[in-house]
């Protein structure tokens, strides 16, 4: 596996990177990684589907936004600070307007009971959404037997205990982590 | 200003523990934010996350309303950054060692061991939205039908919060 970028014919500058990041911040909703691949991959061919995928694995070990995370490594590679800055900056600029752009109409209206109630109904969707997710990630995890008690671990002591995030994910890291390691010595 | 300040502290602490994305930290901002420093009441909270989900960009954005919430636009800006500069900074310094370790045991221990981590985490975050929001029984209705449609079909998640709106304002949920 490789995770270095190819040289495509044109480096992408500054504006480019920039508008080229934009556009992905814009056109997703609820996650914007499709359309990251969809533009770097397909459209623009800034990396190849391999390159992307090695990238994204990369972001998606760390912590953070993901597709942040993805466009300062993309715009670090093809114009340094600069670049990164751009990537990032471009991706979120837009949504960040349009976020304030509700919050100031929730500020105005958000006490309406027509507001609230079809506030209400988004996010009955949303959370259907989320528990979505939840379950199509879980059926991607290998040995399950092994892995999915630290799924429920997690769910006990955020949910139920309401324990500390980070003390939760150093403590889970370590157990569930020194299991894999474990595992993938045995091979 | 200290407001802002603090916010700026929580969230960039909340950063560097946000495996699998900010959907992942729903429940710890909850915490941090109702419960802790009783910034927000639960209905705003889940008035916000609603709206996130109904706007366009990246999921981090959420993170952008609660800060404009408690603190107006030095709060959203104090937040979204707080939220995307740390591990930005980080991995501009760290991706070209990062990618030579790429491959090794416990690289992959550690991407294999986050992964059930970040699961009970969002299940988390669903169950906590369900509390918050003190969903009755047409409400749950409509998770039901979303988790049902969002498994089965291909159908755009937009389309869902299309629907769950007007059925909300239809006094549904």
């Amino acid at each position: 596996m490789t995770a270095a970028i190819h040289e495509p014919q044109s480096r992408p500058d500054l504006r480019a990177l920039f508008l080229g990041f934009s556009s992905v911040g814009l056109s997703g909703f609820g996650g914007v990684l499709p359309f990251a691949r969809r533009m770097l991959v397909e459209e623009r061919k800034w990396m190849t589907a391999a390159e992307f995928n090695a990238q994204l694995g990369l972001c998606q070990f760390l912590p953070g936004p993901n597709v942040v995370n993805l466009a300062v490594v993309v715009g670090k590679h093809y114009q340094g600070v600069a670049g990164a800055v751009a990537a990032a900056v471009g991706l979120l600029a837009g949504p960040f307007l349009i976020v304030l752009l509700l919050g100031l109409l929730y500020d105005h209206y958000g006490s309406l009971p027509l507001a609230q109630s079809m506030l209400r109904g988004i996010a009955a969707v949303g959370c259907g959404l989320l528990f979505a997710m939840a379950w199509r990630m879980a059926l991607a995890i290998r040995n399950k037997w092994l892995f999915l008690p630290f799924t429920l671990l997690t769910v006990v002591a955020i949910a139920g205990l309401r324990w500390p995030m980070p003390a939760v994910m150093v403590g889970g890291l370590l157990l569930s982590g020194g299991v894999a390691y474990w595992k993938l010595g045995r091979k | 200003m200290s407001l802002v300040f603090d916010l700026f502290l929580e969230f960039a602490l909340l950063s560097f523990v946000a495996f699998g994305g900010a959907t992942a930290l729903l429940p710890e901002m909850h915490r941090v934010v109702v419960e802790n420093h009783h910034w927000l009441d639960d209905a705003t909270f889940t008035h916000l996350y609603a709206i996130a989900q109904a706007a366009p960009g990246p999921n981090v954005l959420v993170v952008t309303l609660i800060g404009w919430k408690v603190a107006g636009l030095a709060g959203a800006f104090a937040a979204t950054l707080a939220m995307c500069l740390p591990m930005s900074v980080l991995i501009y310094l760290l991706i070209d060692r990062w990618e030579r370790f790429s491959g090794r045991r416990w690289q992959k221990a550690i991407s294999i061991g986050v992964a059930p981590l970040a699961v009970g985490l969002i299940f988390s975050g669903a169950t906590l939205i369900a509390q918050a929001a003190q969903f009755g029984w047409e409400a749950w209705g409509l998770v039901a039908l979303t988790l049902l449609l969002s498994l089965r079909t291909k159908i755009h998640p937009l389309w869902l919060i299309v629907v769950g709106a007007g059925l909300g304002l239809l006094g549904w949920a």
